[in-house]
């Protein structure tokens, strides 16, 4: 690539030819307000609709104004960013956005997170000069997992850029025209009834709350004042490196010990890791792995811990459920424990205990709902927060989070190993995986645990694992898009790997629909999964099935692996859906 | 083989169509046949001859008798008296409206006078049924000429020489666009057919299609060699079924004939049409938005660039233009650059069709040079404003358009001079306004059409222009303030410049045009709560003259909201809170005590 010569603001400049205007803008310090764009770094997502007209500047010679975001510089351009023309052009698309947007934000689920609210601020907008007639929709609320609000739809088309292109569902696209646009399903049906996963990634982007978690704290509190039931908690590898950055911490500070401590001031009876569920599943998963490999199973093996993964194939590739795993996803499998054995340790009738689940997720909340995933009619799990959902429960509690000390896991659920840590990371889980499976296939002990050829964030990545002769080959996806491509291959017959974890989000579950806001920074997705690495290393086991409860578990209550009663507790079956 | 003698030629056109011309011609047909003049004298089914107001269109051939407004009675009179006896009837001839006399021959008519037929030229003349009939008129000969004779450079360049620029609203030069398509790289290449004409009023592209359908599939075979396609794509909306129906008889024919398919006169071109329907959507003319929905996906537009001569349907190099572009291309082939160039003005060469319409004599479909004046488009072709009312204004280039006043009835138009004036040549149609037409309406009527025919992406157009409709809609209830008069300034130059694509960037134009040239009507409307020409219901206000009024309750009885109140030969009065300004009231007093506003 070469440069090219422009103007900015009266300033020469040379840049590299093919950037955008606003690119440009950056590079001179020049700062020009966004609301449709995003660029989703190093992951290759970008929405560039060029919808908002937030970003507009005057290019000379040009008789309208033109969007920095998606306007390409050219050699001799002479832009303006500062100009009167520009600056009210970008300032009445803000005000014109208001005009039709319901001014509830001290009562909005995303105040002091709004990109639009941020705007409006930024531009020091104090009266709307256009008010007028506002669309009146209904909100969606028919899914356990999302509230879809058309009246707070700015049409910046985001999620439909992370639903079609990224994750190629196909649920999301404008509906109606002109003033009575919004986003929504086809025929604007429920969402309930459409092909969505849940995965919540429109609900990461959303830059109003068109697109928010269905809220379900209230839920939580009545649970936690109820003296009849016995709360215990769960919380997911995940959420341990994200919480933080709603107090003020830096992404990537590991704080299980203060989330310990954040649950137990709460008023939970029993503090537990979803990392002890996720050891449990690799106990499973690797066994079944193993049978498949030695029986002439279907291969390649896919992973099921996802459950945004989990509804995507059962909509999009309905004649391939006999390829995923059987195995119920950690949060599942620890709900299910949780209310047979724990609940027979403990002596408490299951009836009153309640599974509470502190999830990155939005897919988990729809999970646990699913009919084959309960047992009597009674939930494994009873309720799912987001990570966020629990930020707001500490931040309502006053709680001092940064400042609190740490804590440790109650007793019988609550071990767990660096395997199971790194589930929250793309590549975790079947990392996890082959650390037990080698030493079980070999009978010999796996020094390196660190299989870095399986780590990165890589959208598609593959690897081979030398398991004494056997090559175990691997498949790697994060991003359903990315995940549809490797179905097809298995489809076409194509697919050359053993084994393949799927992850519905970009990064896993650390880029989760249900973590802190990133506002289009991806420096914290990664520093999320540096963490999660460390976590790894620092822990004294690192392979799953040397987690000592775990081992107490099947003893005492399980029996085999991948057994009769493990075969009842802990394994699934998927239902064939269709696309729309 | 029989010696036709004559032919009885019915205007096919959706327009004659719907009164019933479908039928006239199977009553020539029963009535030829049982007279035993089948033989002598054939009925054609013909293209539109433009005249639409006049329509049915009958025409006698090769007497030249054109007989207007032909009811199903007529037949018999038709046949007996001028097809048996040879003697014309005169009742059905065309009546100037002016001197009120009866003209029997088209080429003596005012309306056709003043026309220079190039894109219209076989509508009327020849069976668009028959492919036989349009090679008759010279038709494929191009194409031929273009494979055979000429390299793609040389087709492109004429067109560039002949300064043929785009009939279906941005007037951007066609040979250009073909040169930028066929520089592109990529050996898939497309050209697409525009036939989703959306202006209200407009429809020549319509019946162009319906009356001469291989002069735009020739016209994209030419257009296909010149940039490197071997694909057209006719995109047309649905509601034109005629038009479809007559596309897809003549692409077959086409087919069959070899002048489309494989190895096209042997020169190894290859190229094939098919024709995609479109659901009507205004924007879908807008060429980005118009290349989402071939695509199957949301008619919406794209930021440009890149242009679609780089990246288009598919992702491919793609050269869209529109119907009138392509009628104009094969006589250019045929005639040469110099001869098209040397009709129209400096800046604009060729001929425009206009969709003639609203308060004007004779309505219908016209192509003059360009550079003719809207004084002779509108008293000269037109006849005038109907029942001798006054002018007020012309608006051309539909909702993206503006109007334009007495002022500039002489100018001579082209695309740069509308434009000066701030209006735009658009696709063509040209709406005639007397006094009666209220300025402040016909913006909110055009305001309507864009806020309805807005796909929602962009910000300005989604909300904008709503925001101006509404602003429009409390001036025309009198609800209006001085300061809306700015606001919806404001509105419309920011809409201008920061809307995606043309059709929010052009939305704005009627209101600023008509704010330009008849602010006192804007101010009538918020001041003094008037409305000049009595079309804002919200502002007529009747009342009754207590010194005419005898107290015959006559308005009282037709009153439908019984506002009216009074004891009989008593004075009567008005509720003005009730009343819906009907003028129900008006019309029933016969001695004039009822006031209108």
């Amino acid at each position: 690539m070469g440069t090219v010569n422009i103007v900015f603001n009266d300033t020469k400049l040379e840049v590299e030819e093919g950037i955008t205007i606003l690119e440009a803008a950056k590079k001179i310090g020049v700062h020009i307000p966004t609301l449709c764009h995003l660029d989703l770094e190093g992951f290759g997502i970008v929405n560039q609709v060029a919808s908002c007209r937030v970003c507009v500047v005057e290019v000379e010679g040009r008789e309208t104004l033109v969007p920095s975001c998606a306007e390409k510089v050219y050699d001799g351009m002479v832009i303006h960013s500062d100009s009167i023309k520009a600056m009210s052009g970008r300032r009445m698309a803000v005000e014109l956005l208001l005009s039709n947007h319901p001014k509830d934000c001290l009562s909005c689920a995303k105040n002091l997170e709004c990109e639009l609210q941020s705007l409006a601020q930024e531009l020091g907008i104090r009266d709307i000069y256009w008010e007028g007639e506002r669309v009146d929709y209904k909100k969606d609320t028919s899914t356990f997992s999302l509230i879809k609000d058309p009246n707070k739809c700015v049409m910046c088309r985001r999620c439909e850029t992370m639903c079609n292109e990224v994750q190629t569902c196909n649920v999301l696209s404008a509906v109606n025209r002109g003033f009575e646009s919004f986003v929504g399903p086809a025929f604007n049906m429920d969402m309930a009834d459409s092909a969505c996963t849940f995965c919540g990634q429109c609900v990461a982007v959303c830059p109003t709350a068109a697109l928010t978690e269905m809220d379900n704290t209230g839920q939580v509190w009545n649970q936690l004042v109820n003296p009849k039931k016995h709360v215990v908690v769960q919380i997911a590898p995940a959420v341990r490196v994200a919480i933080g950055e709603m107090f003020g911490l830096e992404p990537g500070t590991l704080t299980t010990g203060k989330i310990v401590t954040a649950l137990r001031k709460l008023g939970f009876d029993g503090v537990f890791d979803t990392n002890f569920g996720a050891d449990l599943t690799i106990i499973e998963e690797a066994t079944e792995l193993i049978h498949r490999i030695n029986h002439n199973g279907t291969l390649p093996m896919l992973t099921s811990c996802c459950p945004a993964w989990v509804k995507f194939f059962e909509h999009q590739f309905p004649d391939l459920l006999d390829i995923p795993s059987t195995c119920k996803s950690p949060q599942i499998m620890f709900g299910t424990i949780a209310k047979t054995y724990y609940a027979e340790k403990q002596n408490i009738d299951p009836e009153n205990i309640s599974v509470v689940s502190i999830m990155p997720c939005l897919a988990k909340k729809a999970e646990a709902k699913r009919p084959e995933l309960t047992k009597d009619e009674e939930s494994n799990v009873d309720i799912v927060i987001t990570t966020r959902e629990f930020g707001r429960m500490m931040k309502s509690a006053g709680i001092d989070f940064a400042n609190l000390p740490d804590g440790e896991f109650d007793k019988i659920m609550g071990e767990s190993t660096g395997a199971s840590v790194i589930f929250g990371t793309t590549g975790g889980v079947i990392e996890a995986a082959v650390r037990t499976a080698y030493e079980w296939l070999t009978d010999e002990e796996l020094e390196d645990v660190n299989f870095k050829q399986l780590r990165g964030l890589d959208g598609i990545r593959e690897a081979s694992v030398f398991i004494g002769e056997t090559e175990l080959r691997i498949g790697i996806a994060h991003g359903l898009g990315n995940a549809r491509k490797l179905l097809d291959e298995i489809k076409a017959g194509k697919s050359k790997f053993h084994a393949i974890e799927i992850m519905a989000c970009p990064g896993g579950c650390i880029g989760g629909g249900g973590q802190p806001y990133h506002h289009g920074d991806m420096e914290v997705i990664r520093k999320r999964q540096e963490a999660l690495y460390v976590d790894d290393e620092n822990k004294i086991h690192r392979k799953s099935h040397e987690n000592k409860e775990i081992i107490q578990l099947y003893k005492e209550f399980i029996g085999e692996p991948y057994g009769e009663k493990a075969h009842e507790l802990l394994h699934t079956h998927y239902v064939a859906r269709q696309k729309i | 083989m029989d010696t036709v003698r004559s032919h009885i030629m019915v205007c096919g056109g959706t327009g004659c169509v719907s009164s019933d011309s479908e039928k006239l011609i199977t009553l020539f047909k029963e009535k030829l046949s049982s007279v035993d003049y089948d033989k002598e004298v054939n009925v054609i089914r013909t293209g539109c001859f433009g005249f639409c107001g006049q329509g049915p269109i009958v025409k006698i051939h090769p007497d030249n008798v054109f007989y207007v407004q032909v009811k199903l009675d007529d037949v018999d009179e038709i046949v007996e008296e001028h097809i048996i006896k040879g003697r014309i009837v005169k009742r059905l001839l065309y009546e100037e409206p002016f001197y009120k006399r009866k003209v029997q021959s088209t080429s003596k008519m005012d309306f056709y006078k003043k026309q220079y037929r190039i894109a219209l030229r076989n509508c009327g003349i020849i069976n668009p049924e028959e492919i036989e009939e349009y090679i008759a008129y010279d038709g494929y000969e191009a194409l031929g000429k273009a494979l055979l004779e000429m390299s793609a450079e040389e087709v492109t360049n004429i067109l560039k020489d002949a300064g043929l620029r785009g009939r279906g609203g941005g007037g951007f030069p066609t040979g250009l666009k073909w040169e930028f398509t066929s520089k592109s790289p990529g050996n898939q290449k497309y050209i697409i057919c525009n036939a989703d004409e959306g202006d209200p009023g407009a429809f020549m592209d319509r019946s162009i299609l319906e009356g001469d359908p291989h002069s735009v599939l020739e016209a994209m075979a030419i257009g296909g060699y010149a940039t490197g396609a071997n694909s057209g794509i006719v995109y047309i909306r649905a509601e034109y079924p005629l038009a479809i129906k007559r596309l897809n008889i003549a692409i077959e024919q086409a087919r069959e004939f070899g002048f489309l398919g494989k190895d096209i006169f042997g020169s190894g071109f290859d190229f094939d049409i098919s024709v995609k329907l479109g659901a009507g959507a205004f924007v879908c003319g807008e060429e980005t938005a118009l290349i989402h929905s071939v695509e199957g996906k949301r008619g919406e537009p794209t930021k440009k660039p890149p242009f679609p001569s780089e990246s288009g349907y598919q992702g491919k190099p793609t050269t869209v233009n529109n119907v009138e572009t392509f009628a104009n291309v094969c006589p250019i082939i045929l005639k040469g650059s110099q001869w098209f160039s040397s009709i129209g003005t400096e800046t604009s060469k060729g001929t425009k069709v206009f969709a003639l319409a609203g308060s004007v004599n004779n309505v219908g479909l016209v192509e003059v040079p360009m550079g003719t004046t809207l004084r002779e488009i509108i008293y000269d072709i037109g006849g005038g404003i109907i029942g001798g009312k006054e002018f007020k204004a012309v608006q051309t280039g539909g909702p993206s358009g503006g109007v334009i006043t007495v002022n500039d009835l002489d100018t001579p138009i082209d695309y740069e001079s509308l434009k000066n004036i701030g209006s735009m040549m658009g696709s063509g149609g040209m709406i005639i306004m007397d006094e009666t037409s209220c300025m402040v309406n016909i913006a909110k009527f055009y305001l309507d059409f864009s806020q309805d025919e807005s796909c929602g992406k962009c910000t300005p157009c989604r909300i904008g222009v709503k925001r101006m409709y509404e602003i429009l809609e409390r001036i025309t209830k009198g609800e209006g303030q001085l300061e809306d008069l700015e606001k919806l300034e404001l509105l419309a130059n920011m809409i201008k410049h920061s809307s995606l694509c043309g059709l929010g960037q052009t939305a704005p134009n009627p209101v600023l045009s008509t704010m330009k040239y008849f602010r006192e009507e804007y101010l009538e409307h918020v001041e003094n709560h008037y409305c000049r020409a009595g079309e804002c219901k919200d502002l007529l206000k009747y009342s009754i003259d207590s010194n005419k009024c005898i107290g015959c309750t006559a308005c009282a009885k037709v009153c439908p909201v019984s506002c009216i109140t009074g004891k009989p030969k008593e004075i009567h009065k008005i509720d003005q809170t009730q009343c819906i300004s009907c003028g129900a009231c008006f019309d029933a007093c016969k001695f004039d005590a009822v006031i209108k506003p």
